[in-house]
């Protein structure tokens, strides 16, 4: 079960996706979730769609591995969608007990869960096709004027690039503990909420301990590796925007500029022509 | 020219309470003066808590000895101006291979430790590349290590140390938790590095099989060296070893029990096939 989390995970292939520059990955990324939030309307989403559905195809991944990914967050999707089914006032749809459905909750209830899906879908589409060492590389480049905050950039960006390596690592790990303990008869299955998370704690214990070795064997590693922070350390796949990286710019304003279009424009044509 | 001098080394591990006060002090080290010269394939032995592993990360620069010097290519372990050059010289490859690869692509990991050193992007690549046909793992060059078996990611945090161009290489432990064909790859990458590379090994192990090859071996024991010699010279004394909670290799526990029995066999017979000699010398 927990290994079907392919959030995080880089997806082997070879694609167009895949080559651009991972700056244009993270700002694309950004952009497309914010334009999820700021268009309102049903053709907005469709060009949301659309574009998603233009860069999965480009980029190789087959759509069933992002879906995979999806299964690990329908709870909190569904959390969502029931709270704001059941709990924005306005004019009442259905009556159940003392439980009220709206028209507007209705509204924003499908607009949430299509939110979601895509910047989940979204987000799983960058670090499928970006190492996470890309990724990393990409961050610390786009923070860099940070630094001049004495924000830790590199620090930061390593510490992010090593939580993404182990977390196969520690999910299959996860897993090898929770098959151990039931074995020996530990539930992990039945009962409540509560006696379920209580079930976790023993589980949570010796994964603890065991991240913490290997933090601490990963340290011993990287220092026998000289790694010694960020000052005086080269790339070995700097980053370069080629021509493709610029174009990746341009469709991303394209599509940015659409969304606006879309959003202001879009009502008042539709409004001229009625 | 010796690459690694050691002299009276002695390390101790201090436990302290939570003020800090010292609770105990536990000599993990005691006393160990050896010589390991530039081009050797150089064994260290012994069972759990010998010392052996504590020894392995001085070479590295990771532990200072608390009494003693240790010279690794001419540099004192204890100046912290060294430090780097020290790492870079004496790579070291450790027991789990999983918690020492950085890297989510093969070709990053590698390319890690020169990236460290400051290397120019064009060299790094070379090496990467030189480094992955020598484990022979380049055609694994764009794969994720999660995918890899345990003798492959072990051969890859290898031709991590090795893109670092040292000079000798320090493995902690290498195959203790890979299956016997990762071990048999592993050793066979190791001897391969030594001969055609000329790299100076220092395997520290508690596999017999995989020492029969070196060309000196050091036994340790509650943090001393007990024996020191050629294997024949080590493995010819099986009491010694035994009484140290050591094996032998099976070929030479055969022939050591045979001698026991009455046949005039030699002492320290390595392999299978110098043993069939000398039991046909016999007939």
């Amino acid at each position: 079960m927990l290994r079907e989390i392919t959030i995080g995970q880089y997806y082997q292939t070879d694609s167009v996706i895949h080559r651009l520059d991972p700056r244009v990955k993270l700002v694309a990324t950004i952009a497309y979730i914010v334009s999820l939030f700021i268009v309102n309307q049903v053709w907005g989403y469709i060009l949301a769609a659309l574009f998603l559905a233009m860069v999965i195809k480009l980029s190789n991944v087959p759509f069933s591995y992002m879906i995979k990914g999806m299964r690990a967050v329908i709870l909190l999707l569904m959390i969502t969608v029931i709270f704001n089914l059941f709990l924005t006032p306005g004019e009442v749809l259905i009556s159940l007990w003392k439980l009220h459905i709206t028209k507007e909750g209705l509204k924003i209830a499908i607009m949430m869960a299509v939110r979601l899906t895509f910047l989940i879908i979204g987000s799983s589409v960058m670090t499928l096709t970006t190492t996470p060492n890309n990724l990393t590389d990409g961050l610390e480049a786009l923070m860099k004027p940070l630094k001049v905050f004495k924000v830790p950039v590199h620090e930061v960006a390593m510490m992010m690039s090593i939580a993404l390596r182990f977390i196969p690592i520690l999910l299959e790990e996860t897993d090898k503990i929770m098959k151990a303990q039931i074995a020996r008869g530990a539930d992990f299955e039945s009962g409540n909420l509560m006696k379920k998370a209580k079930a976790m704690v023993p589980l949570l214990v010796p994964l603890f301990i065991s991240a913490f070795r290997r933090a601490n064997d990963l340290a011993m590693a990287m220092e026998a590796r000289c790694y010694r922070g960020g000052d005086g350390r080269t790339k070995m796949k700097p980053l370069i925007y080629q021509k493709r990286d610029y174009i990746g710019y341009i469709v991303l304003l394209l599509y940015l500029g659409l969304c606006v279009c879309v959003g202001r424009l879009l009502p008042v044509v539709l409004a001229a022509f009625i | 020219m010796d690459i690694i001098r050691s002299e009276h080394v002695s390390f101790d591990y201090i436990r302290r309470d939570e003020e800090g006060n010292v609770e105990g002090i536990t000599r993990a080290v005691d006393d160990v003066s050896l010589r390991v010269k530039q081009g050797d394939f150089v064994a260290i032995l012994g069972h759990n808590g010998s010392g052996k592993s504590t020894f392995a990360k001085h070479l590295n620069a990771l532990l200072y000895p608390t009494e003693g010097t240790l010279l690794v290519d001419g540099k004192d372990t204890k100046d912290a101006e060294e430090i780097w050059n020290i790492r870079q010289s004496a790579g070291m490859v450790f027991q789990n291979p999983d918690n020492q690869i950085i890297g989510q692509v093969v070709e990053e990991d590698v390319g890690f430790g020169p990236e460290n050193m400051g290397i120019p992007t064009e060299q790094i690549w070379e090496r990467v590349e030189e480094s992955l046909k020598a484990v022979g793992m380049y055609q694994y060059r764009k794969h994720s290590p999660n995918k890899l078996s345990g003798g492959q990611k072990q051969r890859v945090s290898i031709a991590g140390v090795l893109a670092m161009h040292p000079k000798c290489i320090v493995l902690d432990e290498p195959t203790a938790m890979l299956d016997p064909n990762g071990r048999k790859e592993v050793i066979r990458a190791i001897r391969g590095l030594n001969m055609v590379e000329n790299v100076t090994i220092i395997l520290i192990t508690h596999y017999m099989e995989e020492v029969i090859d070196a060309d000196r071996i050091f036994v340790m024991d509650g943090g001393r060296v007990a024996l020191e010699g050629t294997p024949k010279e080590v493995f010819s004394q099986v009491e010694k070893l035994r009484s140290m909670r050591l094996d032998v290799p099976q070929v030479t526990e055969l022939a050591f029990e045979l001698k026991k029995g009455g046949l005039p066999l030699p002492d320290g017979i390595l392999r299978k096939e110098e043993l069939l000699e000398e039991l046909r010398k016999l007939r």
